[in-house]
């Protein structure tokens, strides 16, 4: 069986950037590429009566949005002659793409470096943060 | 045309004042009151002549009291906690059978990773809550224990108790037979299943008559009770915290009250979702912080007197002593501040509750049995403890006034942060109900921008009205609306209860022969 890199992919040009470095080691590695989209939502957050009326209608443009994110870039690389799959997911992402490496026994996650300007992620740290301490792979942070 | 110069007169102040110097407004502040209040007043007694007639008409068969002790019991309360009893009983005492069950589910502890994405349990519970807990959790409470004694949270939390079944069965309801429109939103609530549920037991016809005269009462307990009724405690509330009638500023300003919060509703529910998701977001939670986290200090200051409170509570609730009516007296406050609070049986919570994505309606039924009793068994307790430890109880307030001084006795300043609570409150209690007459009115209308557009149009321009007027025989004609959506969702909820029951029944089984089991990874 084939090695496992995971992507944290989101359409941004950083997490591109990780993808293309994890597709070239891929190639040469000959392992599968694994290309994940987490839509950032919790179970938790408070609703208003409209959005609770629309949340299924907005999961589902939710999807399709994603799947024409994530598609186009999977096809891109399987032309190049890597095997690559992908899924969208919803939660939060530090927490799926670790619970995704973990489950499926991948080798290394790749993710970009956003630069995130919000004084909240300064503070607490964003989605590299949450990987680099809960992952139980190698992470590895593309400028 | 009478109409409208009046209104123009209401307006007017709020061009001319810039106009004029710092050394005249003062003047100018006072002559504009003047014309405000003799406007106020012939508009007031303009609308209260016309709607009287009707108003009385209606107030006087959907609060028709009979005298039982000494005390007025209106027979609408009588047909909720009735309704709540009986179902408690169809259902074999489901809201303490399923009560643990209910956390497991608000937790997730079910929830399909799968399906994640859609609206939660909690997410259900939460909006139905922002629009349940308002000010009969504050006021309420004050006056059922300024008229029935401690004793009447004693009945108050029975009444909340047994309200839970009902609640489970107009929620199981809700979700059941939800519609899901073209577009993929979801609409539900009593009008659905009132005339799909009846349509299946082959009364097609009393079912659209029960789901119109529903969603005709929605309309009108969503502009009054749902709105004037609480821009107008609002106000009064305000104007209490900064000196009362005869000193506040405010006093005689309930117009310019009651435009600033139309403005504030219509940039909510015109403005669109994300506005709501942000005004919401912030306001349900901080409200719900800054008032149990208020009435939970006072309580743990006084924690030592817990025993003698529970004994006032209890004693009160059978010893017919110092109190109107007696012990009598005591149950009828006590039942009647628990249906205004949690308005089980009445079916508006069930529109809320609809949206949940579940593959078992049950589900969403046995989380909503948990809305009354975080609003009337927690909330309205702590209230009524609050009022109890403070001796605020003998000082012959009553109202929003009586729980105002008992959190002023222990600290001085949170007059003004409950004025901020009943604000907040209100405020959020507005937009549910603003929801709930949407979907009325689409009910009865038809979906349609402009249409719904109208609707939002009309319940900000009754914000205004709420908060500026007295209009007393007005609000409790809307206020009687709420009451009265409560006569065909209980008919209806009798009728499918037997469904509820399959549902239930069915659910359980799956639970117990693991069909149905807590996921991994919660």
């Amino acid at each position: 069986m084939s090695d496992i890199y995971i992507v944290g992919f989101d359409g941004t040009e950083a997490s591109g950037r990780a993808a293309d470095l994890a597709a070239g080691l891929a190639k040469t590695s000959g392992a599968t590429l694994h290309l994940v989209l987490v839509l950032e939502w919790s179970p938790y957050s408070f609703l208003s009566q409209e959005e609770l009326a629309e949340r299924h209608k907005r999961r589902e443009e939710e999807l399709v949005r994603a799947a024409a994110v994530v598609e186009p870039v999977a096809a891109k690389y399987g032309a190049m002659g890597i095997t690559t799959t992908h899924e969208v997911r919803y939660g939060h992402a530090g927490e799926i793409i670790a619970e995704i490496a973990s489950s499926s026994g991948a080798k290394q996650i790749f993710v970009g470096r956003q630069g995130s300007r919000k004084l909240t992620d300064r503070l607490l740290g964003g989605l590299t943060m949450a990987l680099v301490q809960i992952a139980t792979v190698p992470v590895t942070v593309v400028p | 045309m009478r109409k409208l110069l009046l209104a123009l007169a209401l307006l007017l102040p709020l061009f001319a004042l810039p106009a004029f110097g710092q050394d005249d407004a003062a003047e100018v502040a006072a002559e504009t009151q003047e014309v405000v209040e003799e406007t106020t007043r012939t508009v007031d007694m303009m609308v209260n002549d016309a709607i009287s007639p009707i108003s009385n008409a209606v107030v006087s068969v959907i609060f028709y009291s009979v005298p039982v002790a000494g005390t007025d019991f209106p027979l609408i309360v009588g047909w909720l906690v009735v309704a709540a009893t009986i179902f408690t009983l169809y259902f074999g005492f489901i809201q303490f059978r399923a009560f643990g069950h209910a956390i497991e589910l608000v937790r997730g502890d079910y929830s399909d990773p799968n399906d994640a994405g859609e609206v939660s349990h909690f997410q259900a519970l939460a909006t139905a809550l922002s629009g349940t807990v308002g000010l009969g959790n504050i006021a309420g409470v004050g006056v059922a224990i300024a008229v029935g004694g401690p004793g009447a949270t004693f009945w108050m939390i029975l009444a909340g108790l047994l309200g839970m079944a009902s609640k489970f069965t107009e929620c199981t309801l809700g979700v059941k037979y939800r519609n899901e429109l073209p577009d993929g939103r979801v609409s539900g609530g009593p009008m659905y299943y009132l005339s799909k549920g009846l349509a299946e037991r082959g009364m097609a016809g009393l079912g659209k008559f029960f789901a119109v005269f529903f969603a005709i009462c929605c309309i009108g307990g969503a502009l009054g009770g749902g709105n004037m009724f609480q821009a107008n405690q609002s106000f009064q509330q305000l104007v209490n915290v900064t000196g009362g009638n005869d000193v506040s500023p405010l006093a005689g300003f309930g117009w310019l009250f009651g435009i600033v919060m139309a403005l504030v509703v219509a940039v909510v529910i015109i403005g669109g979702i994300k506005s709501i998701a942000r005004v919401t977001e912030k306001v349900v939670p901080f409200m719900g912080i800054l008032y149990v986290g208020t009435a939970l200090i006072i309580i743990l200051m006084n924690i030592g007197s817990i025993g003698w409170a529970f004994s006032q509570i209890i004693g009160g609730a059978f010893s017919p002593e110092g109190v109107a009516g007696g012990a009598i007296g005591a149950l009828i406050q006590g039942f009647r501040r628990a249906a205004f609070s949690n308005e089980a049986g009445i079916g508006s919570a069930a529109i809320a509750h609809s949206a949940v994505r579940t593959k078992e309606p049950s589900t969403e039924g046995i989380v909503s049995l948990l809305e009354p009793f975080i609003d009337t068994v927690v909330i309205c307790t702590m209230t009524a403890l609050v009022i109890i430890f403070t001796g605020a109880l003998g000082t012959g307030l009553t109202g929003v006034e009586l729980t105002s001084a008992a959190f002023g006795a222990q600290f001085s300043f949170f007059p003004y942060l409950l004025a901020l609570a009943v604000l907040l409150f209100a405020f959020s209690t507005m937009l549910s109900w603003s929801y709930y007459g949407l979907k009325a009115w689409t009910y009865l209308f038809g979906e349609g921008k402009t249409k719904e557009n109208v609707f939002k149009i009309i319940f900000c321009v009754f914000v205004v009205i709420g908060a500026s007027m007295s209009l007393g025989p007005v609000i409790d004609f809307s206020d009687s609306m709420i009451f009265a959506m409560a006569l065909p969702n209980i008919i209806g909820l009798y009728l499918l209860m037997p469904v509820v029951r399959r549902e239930v029944n069915q659910y359980f089984a799956k639970i117990k022969s693991g069909e149905i089991r807590k996921m991994k990874g919660h």
